[in-house]
């Protein structure tokens, strides 16, 4: 409850009343609940504050741990009585901000429902509820030669159900797909307390396809509380061939050329020359430090098809520039290729005391005309970047490094995030590839989409849940929060990029 | 625009203000109105009374750079014209989408949510499309998604177009994401008296690293299609043997197009979508097993076809009076009511005045 300018009298009241309708909230919930699964006492209250994306913060209500689909509907069914919000919350490691608290709502966190319901091994599938996080998925089907592809970069910590909230990514998903592409079903308890079950195991679906507009909704329209995900069979084989290039543009280019080829990589991942050398002096991998770009490019499947696409990427590489290309010469080496490009963030934060990791799509042709916009605002701004960048899909990730401690710094980053992301626009592409809008991105959705564009975000909110309490102000800006974004960006009187077809 | 795109030689034509203004009179007089592409696929649904909306002449190429893998394209561009443009490149789409018709467009694709037989072991159009610019029913032109693969600013509002059968407003131009040809195709067949045995192998011999991208099981018979490298493809029909492999098979746009001979002799087919491990409903005495085991035809009089619906509800799949039914009677499964109350819910956010393609999914829709 954001109290402002106020006199301590009143201040000291409106407390009080928060206290009191905290306990009395505590009490309703501890009929059904655990007495430890609802956190009403401000100590354990502070964890729940944030999420990954630590710069905004917002204590709860209340939290509130169930472990049974019977338990969140019965929350759900108090909450909707008394229209208090409901932010449902996995793991907390969304770098969007998409599990801040509300100050008036309760904090819903499936972390206790983290169980595998079902195997299927004929079926290849799995049952999970949505707290099990995403690389306990794939170590408990590893003993039948399964997998699940979705490997966002947090896979050790996050959860499945966050990963549907948010659509989640990953290194691999150019040739196995987003979460979107992994999920044959979810069952959903809406803000009425309803339960819905979206089944799409039969592969065709009939109505809408409502399990897609529920995957990336950023928790807005329900809450998952059970999971059916797709397995898939470990590859035979994965071999990385390592590109060394002495232009960012032909680096891209080369993707480009890989792929319309014929060949679907595994992976595909690009880094720039500050992103190598904090790598490198991080892991030693064996980078060249002296490069503008590198290239890792993973390639899997049955030793045959393996073998004759390394041929082929190793001469398209080398036809489109590559100074060097190395292939590793065992799993050990692959690894060690991988290492430089899995640390790359924690190597950039060694080299500045803050982050802030931004999340645009492009199409992969602007690659150079962005890169090149990104280091002249880089300038700008004097704020040095780091940019990584999955190649395959154009999503791009520059690292702004900056110091929070210095007065007016983080600002001054967000701003530089903001002018990164309007030129993702620009390019044709858009705001956020895999970490969500949340309430990080609220601004630019107002550059991307039209005031009747966002309207419709809003008509079909309502459909799910008509009285807004399922998350929000995330995710889908208001029209005033619009006018104030523009009227700050408004530059000699004109919009940013008028002339864009945001299509 | 490069000059390789003008061989094929799509109409462009932009006939964006001339619906808008249709629809802006059709919403202000409440009047509901019948979305027409080419017209190949107004057998699937209900059948809908109201005036036609011609939307075919809406054509044109906006962008496509075959290295990105990505074309944007006006909804009434004909699926022919695209599938050898895309092919010029050595491209294709990733989803088989079934034509029935000469005429068939890309719109028409999309609403329809049609795939083909490769759909068992691939995407299907939802897990293709990027991107729509659509016509709602207040006569507004609103754009959601876009060109890129990896994207989740605001609803996934494209990927609820696929299959809504334009009741949600009409396509005016689709993005839709491609994939490269593949070197070579073979199929390969293997004789399985009973469909139970080819359910057991087929679910088994998926999990093998084999390009395979088709099934069918049909009078004793499954034949499998492998798409990939030519490596790929020799080694896998070395390690899996069969009892005969054709290079050449029309089998597969038989499937595709509902010409292959199963579907001549049926009167009333019913499409049963169950998981493809099902191991009920495949003692039918006419059926065609496609997907992997997920999309089973079987033909089944009016009067039977509520019962099947009862069965196959409780194994976790639909049926869809698919051809040969009342087309005012129920032809797609019925959901819950929680669902169906979304689904209206949805409908009005989209259509308030409900003028689009009343009636076509469920009915009062």
């Amino acid at each position: 409850m954001s109290i402002g300018i106020i006199p301590d009298k009143t201040r000291a009241y409106l407390k009080a009343m928060i206290t009191s309708i905290r306990q009395q909230l505590a009490n309703l919930f501890r009929t059904f609940l655990e007495y430890e699964s609802v956190i009403d006492q401000s100590t354990s209250l502070a964890a729940y504050e944030c999420d990954g994306l630590s710069a905004y913060r917002q204590t709860p209500l209340l939290v509130v741990l169930p472990q049974t689909i019977e338990e969140v509907q019965k929350i759900v069914v108090i909450c909707a009585e008394r229209n208090i919000p409901i932010v449902s919350r996995g793991a907390g490691t969304s770098l969007s901000g998409g599990a801040l608290p509300h100050a008036d709502g309760i904090v819903l966190s499936l972390s206790k429902m983290n169980r595998i319901l079902n195997i299927d091994d004929n079926a290849q599938s799995i049952t999970v509820e949505p707290g099990i996080r995403n690389l306990a998925v794939s170590e408990a089907v590893k003993h039948l030669g399964l997998y699940y592809a979705p490997d966002p970069s947090s896979q050790i910590a996050c959860s499945i159900g966050g990963n549907v909230a948010e659509n989640a990514g990953g290194v691999h998903c150019l040739k196995y797909g987003l979460t979107l592409h992994n999920v044959l079903g979810v069952t959903l308890v809406t803000a009425s307390g309803e339960l819905l079950v979206l089944d799409q195991q039969s592969l065709q679906s009939q109505g809408y396809d409502l399990l897609a507009l529920i995957i990336g909704s950023e928790g807005m329209l329900g809450i998952v509380v059970e999971v059916i995900l797709k397995l898939l069979p470990i590859p035979q084989c994965a071999r990385v061939i390592l590109a060394v290039f002495d232009d960012v543009e032909k680096a891209g280019n080369s993707v480009a050329r890989i792929i319309s080829g014929g060949i679907i990589p595994a992976g595909i991942e690009m880094m720039d020359n500050p992103a190598i050398r904090a790598a490198e002096s991080f892991v030693n991998a064996g980078y060249p430090i002296d490069s503008a770009a590198i290239l890792i490019c993973e390639l899997d499947g049955t030793e045959a098809e393996v073998e004759s696409q390394i041929i082929k990427v190793d001469s398209i590489l080398k036809n489109s520039g590559a100074v060097d290309t190395r292939l590793a010469k065992d799993d050990a080496e692959r690894h060690l290729f991988w290492s430089g490009r899995k640390a790359a963030f924690p190597a950039v934060g060694r080299l500045s005391p803050d982050y802030y990791c931004i999340d645009g799509t492009i199409p992969r042709k602007a690659l150079g005309a962005v890169l090149t916009e990104i280091n002249r605002l880089s300038e700008e701004y004097g704020l040095r970047i780091a940019n990584v960048f999955h190649a395959g899909d154009g999503n791009l990730h520059p690292l702004i490094l900056y110091d929070a401690n210095n007065e007016g710094e983080f600002e001054k980053t967000e701003a530089l995030g903001s002018r990164i992301l309007q030129l993702c626009i620009y390019h044709g592409g858009t705001i956020t590839g895999e970490h969500g809008v949340g309430v990080e991105k609220l601004g630019e959705m107002c550059v991307q989409f039209s005031d009747i564009e966002r309207y419709q975000f809003h008509a079909i909110r309502s459909a799910f849940d008509p009285a807004n309490l399922m998350n929000p102000g995330k995710a889908i800006p208001t029209l005033a929060r619009c006018a104030e974004f523009n009227s700050m960006h408004v530059h000699n009187g004109e919009l940013p990029h008028p002339e864009l077809d945001r299509f | 625009m490069s000059a390789q795109i003008q061989k094929v030689s799509i109409p462009h034509v932009n006939h964006e203000d001339d619906l808008q203004s249709q629809i802006e009179s059709a919403s202000a007089n409440g009047a509901p109105v019948k979305i027409t592409g080419g017209n190949t696929k107004a057998f699937y649904g209900h059948a809908v009374d109201a005036l036609d909306i011609d939307v075919s002449g809406h054509s044109g190429i906006i962008d496509y750079d075959p290295a990105e893998l990505v074309i944007t394209l006006r909804a009434g561009c004909k699926l022919k014209d695209v599938e050898l443009l895309l092919a010029e490149k050595g491209q294709m789409l990733g989803f088989e989408p079934p034509y029935f018709g000469e005429e068939a467009t890309i719109g028409g694709i999309v609403a329809s949510g049609l795939t083909g037989p490769r759909r068992g072991f691939s995407g299907a159009i939802r897990d293709f499309i990027l991107g729509v610019k659509l016509l709602n029913g207040r006569g507004e032109v609103v754009n959601f998604g876009g060109r890129v693969i990896k994207n989740v600013a605001g609803f996934d509002v494209s990927r609820l177009m696929v299959g809504a059968l334009g009741t949600l407003g009409i396509l005016l131009e689709v993005s839709i994401r491609i994939i490269p040809k593949f070197e070579t195709e073979t199929t390969l067949f293997f004789e399985h008296v009973d469909a139970q045995k080819h359910i057991d192998w087929i679910n088994q011999t998926r999990r093998l690293p084999y390009p395979i991208s088709a099934s069918v099981w049909y009078q004793g018979q499954t034949k499998i299609r492998l798409s990939g490298s030519l490596q790929g493809i020799d080694s896998a029909c070395h390690d899996l043997g069969g009892d005969g492999k054709i290079d050449k098979d029309e089998t597969w746009s038989g499937l595709k197009e509902q010409s292959h001979p199963f579907f001549g002799q049926v009167r009333s087919l019913a499409r049963v979508s169950v998981p493809s491990v099902e191991s009920d409903f495949l003692t039918a005495e006419s059926q065609l097993i496609e997907w992997g085991g997920a999309q089973r035809w079987i033909e089944t009089p009016q009067e039977s076809l509520d019962q099947l619906r009862h069965q196959v509800e409780s194994h976790r799949g639909t049926v869809c009076a698919f051809r040969g039914y009342d087309r005012h009677a129920e032809i797609f499964h019925r959901p819950t009511d929680a669902i169906l109350a979304l689904h209206r819910n949805l409908k009005s956010s989209f259509d308030p005045a409900g003028i689009f393609n009343p009636g076509r999914m469920y009915a009062g829709l």
